[in-house]
């Protein structure tokens, strides 16, 4: 319950009344009552203020069983059933991706997380979708690939589409006044709520097959640091997140990332030299993939504000073991930034809004190198942001018969037809496609055997069209060639 | 002297598994000469209770940054953190909001 308990000798410093539990921001001490709707408010507001999410879009939210995305989830629930006009419009789903495999849980025990998870996903009447890890071996090349529509800026006709809506709702519930309109809320309960994961298998069997768990855990051994182990991770879950959206059909993902994550990545980020798309990692809006844009709206939320509301409100979790390395010294670049700041925090509380701040001047407009002005720019093959290295000349392409193709070098065409299949590619391959960071962690993995098949697949398209590109190149016509030859 | 006091602590957010997973605790601190503050519960915590990496948990005498304490059901930082003096049947909570480990 939420009435004022007496907690500290400190009076809330909103209300003047409650007694205040807790403390946020310097100074600024608030009652149970006033942290609620305090907390409530931020996140209607957050969604107000970047007016990205239409009425009646379909909208996937990424849960991890972890307190923020737990929050979200319920943040969402109580959005959604206010009776108001400042009631949110869109349509929920919920994914979930089990990670268990790759951090340390047995059989047993990501069945449990899955049981307990699953049943706090049904107990919202959303509809819901469990992936697991392993489902990554199973994903299409072109989840790599931007989608048909980019949506980088808020569309004009925003405040049109909710009055629409508006008017819509309202000659609905006219209509159906007969038979009792449904509100949104109990339409949603009546959608089916378990579906076929991503993968295809049936709902009854929970755990993927054991020989695709070893496939995972091989993949996820190879990788030489913790480092690069947390990085192929977030890639491989935010492909999977993807994938369920654009087969679902939703246009928006939600993720849970908290003021405190965001601070924390943006330091990581720029340490593992993704200082070009700091803006894109950590912004509200991230729309790489074009048909799909991620936004964070938990973003404005310390990870203490969100742990107390949890606390107070009863907002379930599951808490499962993270990524750990095989030896005990060693870390990875993630949880050095995450203990310096944490550790600057508590001296000096400003520290992470600070940073998060600095993060919100960054822009989003990407920088073009070595691409024609005005053409799209080339985008890296696994995060899809645009290639901030030189992409000169291409070494041996990918899937090259054997290396005397390769070495007869960039552009000379193979003596034979396509060649076949080979698996073992050689790392430098691949580089050409990748930005300069991907670069750092690909170099840290194992041999490129292995990588899911969806990795190779693009890889080997994207070669192949630079290679057929610059064959071609010298019959392009330039749009700038002052040379016309009919001319005497 | 009568410095005994009966509290309970729980453990949330992944601490728990510093704590062999164990979420709640009850105990009765022991007699001792100096009143019952956080600042000592910590240090009995970590001798007693704490099966491995205290640095996971403990830093210098205070809690690592990033673990989060309530003393019943409110923020330390309005009752004195590590200087607050236990009274009997006290709840404290650590919340972990730390990423890995």
């Amino acid at each position: 319950s939420d009435t004022s308990v007496p907690s500290s000798p400190r009076a809330c410093a909103k209300c003047k009344q409650g007694s205040a539990a807790l403390v946020i921001r310097v100074g600024d001490a608030f009652c149970r009552a006033c942290f609620r709707e305090y907390f409530v408010h931020k996140f209607r507001a957050v969604l107000g203020k970047n007016r990205v999410i239409f009425p009646g879009e379909k909208v996937l939210l990424a849960l991890s069983g972890g307190p923020a995305s737990s929050a979200m989830l319920r943040q969402v629930q109580e959005g959604l059933s206010r009776e108001t006009a400042k009631r949110l419009r869109f349509v929920p789903g919920l994914v979930y991706v089990d990670e268990g495999a790759v951090c340390g849980q047995s059989a047993a025990q990501r069945e449990e997380s899955l049981a307990r998870v699953e049943a706090m996903l049904q107990a919202t009447g959303f509809p819901y979708y469990l992936a697991h890890l392993e489902q990554a071996f199973d994903l299409p090349g072109s989840i790599l690939r931007r989608g048909p529509r980019g949506g980088d800026e808020p569309c004009p006709g925003y405040k049109e589409a909710v009055e629409d809506f508006i008017q819509q709702q309202r000659q609905e519930a006219a209509v159906a006044d007969g038979d009792g309109a449904a509100s949104l809320p109990q339409r949603l309960a009546q959608l089916r709520t378990q579906d076929v994961p991503a993968g295809g298998e049936p709902p009854g069997a929970r755990l993927p097959a054991a020989a695709r768990t070893q496939e995972l855990l091989r993949l996820f051994d190879a990788a030489e640091t913790l480092t690069a182990k947390e990085e192929l991770l977030q890639m491989l879950r935010t492909h999977l997140i993807l994938h369920t959206a654009r087969t679902r059909g939703y246009t928006k993902v939600m993720m849970g990332d908290s003021c405190t994550r965001v601070a924390v990545k943006l330091l990581t980020n720029l340490a593992l030299g993704r200082g070009a798309f700091l803006a894109m990692d950590t912004g509200f809006l991230d729309s790489r993939h074009g048909d799909v844009a991620v936004v964070r709206p938990m973003r404005e939320y310390m990870a203490k504000e969100i742990a107390f509301y949890n606390h107070f409100f009863g907002v379930p979790t599951v808490i499962t073991p993270a990524l750990r390395a095989k030896r005990r010294d060693k870390t990875s670049i993630h949880r050095l930034m995450e203990d310096f700041l944490l550790g600057l925090q508590a001296e000096f509380p400003s520290t992470i809004s600070t940073v998060y701040r600095t993060g919100e001047k960054l822009s989003t407009a990407p920088a073009e190198v070595g691409s024609e002005p005005g053409a799209e720019p080339q985008r890296c093959l696994l995060c899809l942001c645009a290639l901030d290295t030189l992409a000169g000349e291409w070494g041996p392409r990918v899937g090259a018969a054997d290396s005397a193709d390769a070495a007869r070098g960039p552009g000379v065409p193979a003596a034979r037809s396509l060649p076949p299949l080979r698996r073992a590619e050689s790392r430098a391959a691949f580089l050409p496609l990748l930005c300069y960071s991907c670069r750092l962690t690909f170099k840290e993995l194992g041999h490129p055997d292995t990588l899911p098949p969806y990795v190779h697949s693009e890889a080997r398209r994207r070669s192949r069209r630079a290679e057929m590109k610059q064959q071609i190149q010298e019959f392009l016509l330039e749009d700038d060639d002052d040379e016309d030859p009919s001319e005497s | 002297s009568k410095n005994s006091v009966v509290c309970s602590f729980h453990f949330r957010g992944g601490a728990e598994l510093l704590f062999d997973g164990v979420k709640k605790h009850q105990v009765t601190l022991p007699c001792q000469p100096e009143p019952w503050d956080i600042r000592n519960l910590l240090q009995w915590i970590k001798q007693n209770l704490l099966k491995e990496r205290p640095e996971l948990f403990m830093q210098g005498d205070s809690v690592r940054p990033g673990i989060l304490v309530l003393i019943n059901d409110a923020d330390w930082e309005l009752m004195g953190e590590l200087d607050y003096k236990l009274q009997d049947q006290d709840n404290v909570l650590f919340i972990s909001t730390l990423h890995g480990g």
